[in-house]
């Protein structure tokens, strides 16, 4: 009906057509009509799949919630919120965003800026190989490093410590390195993708610019600054918003070296604690409290971020 | 000048050898130690040094042999990642083109809205989810696995980015030759959207292979387990398997890797247009 060529190549707008041939799906041809059809997935999926949790997520948090017994309890889960454990999660989840964002978005800069330049041969190489850790997934990537930083003395971080001249160490139970194990980690991780974010925004620098540059006597130094990076500006901004964002996420780092418990709560993160809480312990209207929290912490980040580097003041397009 | 620009190229060379040793030395450390007796591994770590002689396929013998709940994982982490490689694609191309090509009204408030929920981490919603997903009886069915990922808005961020660029007049032109609207992206505007299709057949490719959290919640039975779950259940102290842990986790690489090399060509371009923008 709809694809019959003769009719619809007289027809000027979708409006005519509707009346001309009365079928029953024919409206949804019309062009105002087709996109609301297209983007029917996504309006289905954030109504069930986001909109839905997120207000139930937020009457949760005010709720005790058994099986076959929910009852309004005020504002008790958020009191209970402010103890020493969330304190440390919030403290170790912090410290662990921090230190990502800074090494996941310094280096791959560097590295990229490296691997757009002439000085790299077998750029194709390097750029594969740093990749590669990003296909692991993290439980194997997990199984690995608990390999390389076991206990024993044989194991390989332990070496390279005693190739050094210095003590073995119990790498899974201090609280310095426990944070070291997870930081390099995702860094051993996401390093790759970073990179590649990098390269694909040097794609866009115009090649006349270096040029006009060199012309004017700049150094690589003064080309790095003035021409390379604020074409980076807009990546940047993207790398260190999902960075931060996957940082307060920080769970499985955590889970594949002390599955739910460590000693101390030494890896324990945020989304750890509201694991423990609201799915081991069940009680999931104080981790929706939780939840809750942590969200306005996200927020409150990404705002002042995006507000520091300008984020806000387009005006392209 | 040139002399220093030599010495210069030796370092930053050297440099790069050193940082892909590094990137590289686990994975090779891995498939290497799934050649050795693998009680000893997890007792006394992966070492640098080792007998050559000690190196078998014991591992591998056992994991074709022996391990059925091993290659049961792998069936419904193969199963599950493709279901949701196709629909999420197809999902997620309808909308972001939808909000690049289209003029309709609330067009900015669903862009805005994707890029909230790309802001809003999904473990915040895990708790009422979960109990969603109790309600409607899914609790360890692909399905409630599946559901979160189908319409992934990141995704439908870069195809946005992407069909941005398109020519517009091809629309306008095939409407005149009467396709119909969804002619219209099927035929001729999904194919020209191809590049942006590979880079995001890997990355929601290798999100689905390696989501750990949200499975781990939702699946019970060792039958249903996705790779990592199952292999996640292997990572404890006091397990004798770490046969099929080491060896299974090699393996687990192999899918990855394949849909890396088949789409990678794209995968810069694709990249490029979201994040440049973005």
């Amino acid at each position: 009906m709809v694809n019959d060529p003769i009719t619809n190549k007289i027809e000027e707008s979708s409006k005519e057509r509707v009346y001309r041939k009365p079928g029953k799906l024919a409206f949804l041809n019309s062009k105002k009509v087709a996109p609301y059809v297209f983007i029917s997935p996504f309006i289905l999926s954030f109504l069930i799949l986001t909109l839905y949790p997120a207000i139930q997520a937020f009457i949760m948090s005010f709720q005790r919630v058994l099986p076959g017994n929910v009852e309004f309890i005020g504002l008790s889960n958020y009191e209970r919120v402010f103890n020493p454990t969330f304190y440390l999660a919030l403290k170790n989840t912090t410290v662990y965003v921090i230190l990502t964002v800074i090494i996941l978005v310094v280096i791959p800069i560097l590295l990229a800026v490296f691997l757009d330049s002439k000085l790299v041969r077998f750029k194709t190489i390097f750029r594969a190989s740093l990749f590669i850790p990003s296909l692991t997934s993290i439980i194997v990537a997990g199984t690995i490093f608990r390999m390389m930083f076991g206990e024993s003395d044989s194991a390989v971080a332990n070496q390279v410590v005693g190739f050094f001249g210095l003590e073995a160490v119990d790498w899974r139970y201090n609280s310095w390195s426990a944070m070291f194990l997870m930081v390099t980690l995702a860094s051993w991780r996401w390093m790759g993708v970073n990179v590649l974010y990098f390269l694909a925004a040097l794609q866009s620098v115009p090649k006349e610019l270096y040029e006009s540059a060199d012309i004017d006597g700049a150094n690589i130094f003064k080309k790095f600054r003035y021409v390379t990076l604020p074409f980076l500006k807009p990546i940047t901004i993207f790398v260190v918003t999902i960075s931060i964002i996957n940082g307060f996420r920080m769970f499985e780092e955590s889970f594949v070296f002390w599955e739910t418990s460590s000693p101390g709560n030494i890896g324990l993160s945020v989304i750890g604690y509201i694991y423990q809480e609201g799915i081991q312990q069940n009680d999931m209207g104080f981790g929706a409290a939780i939840g809750i929290i942590l969200m306005l912490i996200i927020f409150a980040v990404s705002f002042i971020q995006l507000i520091l580097t300008g984020a806000f003041k387009r005006s392209d397009e | 000048m040139k002399k220093n620009n030599k010495a210069l190229k030796w370092i930053v060379n050297l440099c790069f050898v050193f940082i892909s040793f590094i990137a590289l030395f686990p994975v090779f450390g891995l498939i290497v130690s799934s050649f050795r007796p693998s009680s000893d591994l997890m007792r006394s770590g992966m070492s640098l040094t080792f007998k050559f002689s000690e190196l078998s396929l014991d591992n591998y013998l056992f994991i074709f042999t022996q391990a059925d709940s091993y290659w049961q994982w792998y069936i419904n982490s193969l199963i599950i990642s493709s279901l949701i490689i196709v629909l999420s694609l197809f999902f997620s191309s309808m909308v972001g083109y939808a909000l690049a090509l289209y003029d309709f009204k609330g067009k900015n408030f669903v862009f805005t809205l994707v890029l909230f929920i790309i802001m809003v981490p999904f473990e915040i919603l895990m708790l009422p989810l979960y109990k969603l997903m109790i309600s409607f009886q899914l609790i360890d069915t692909y399905l409630a696995v599946m559901l979160p990922l189908i319409v992934a808005p990141i995704a439908v961020f870069f195809f946005r980015q992407y069909a941005l660029g398109l020519p517009k007049e091809l629309m306008d032109a095939a409407r005149i030759d009467g396709t119909t609207e969804y002619g219209i992206f099927f035929k001729i505007m999904m194919p020209l959207m191809l590049p942006s299709f590979a880079a995001m057949a890997i990355l929601q490719g290798l999100n689905s292979w390696n989501n750990f959290l949200w499975p781990l919640l939702v699946l019970r039975s060792d039958s249903m387990f996705t790779l990592p779950v199952g292999l996640a259940t292997l990572l404890t102290p006091y397990g004798n398997n770490y046969d099929v842990l080491i060896a299974g986790s090699v393996m687990t690489i192999i899918p990855i890797v394949i849909l890396f090399i088949y789409f990678q060509r794209f995968f810069i371009s694709g990249l490029a247009v979201g994040g440049v923008k973005g």
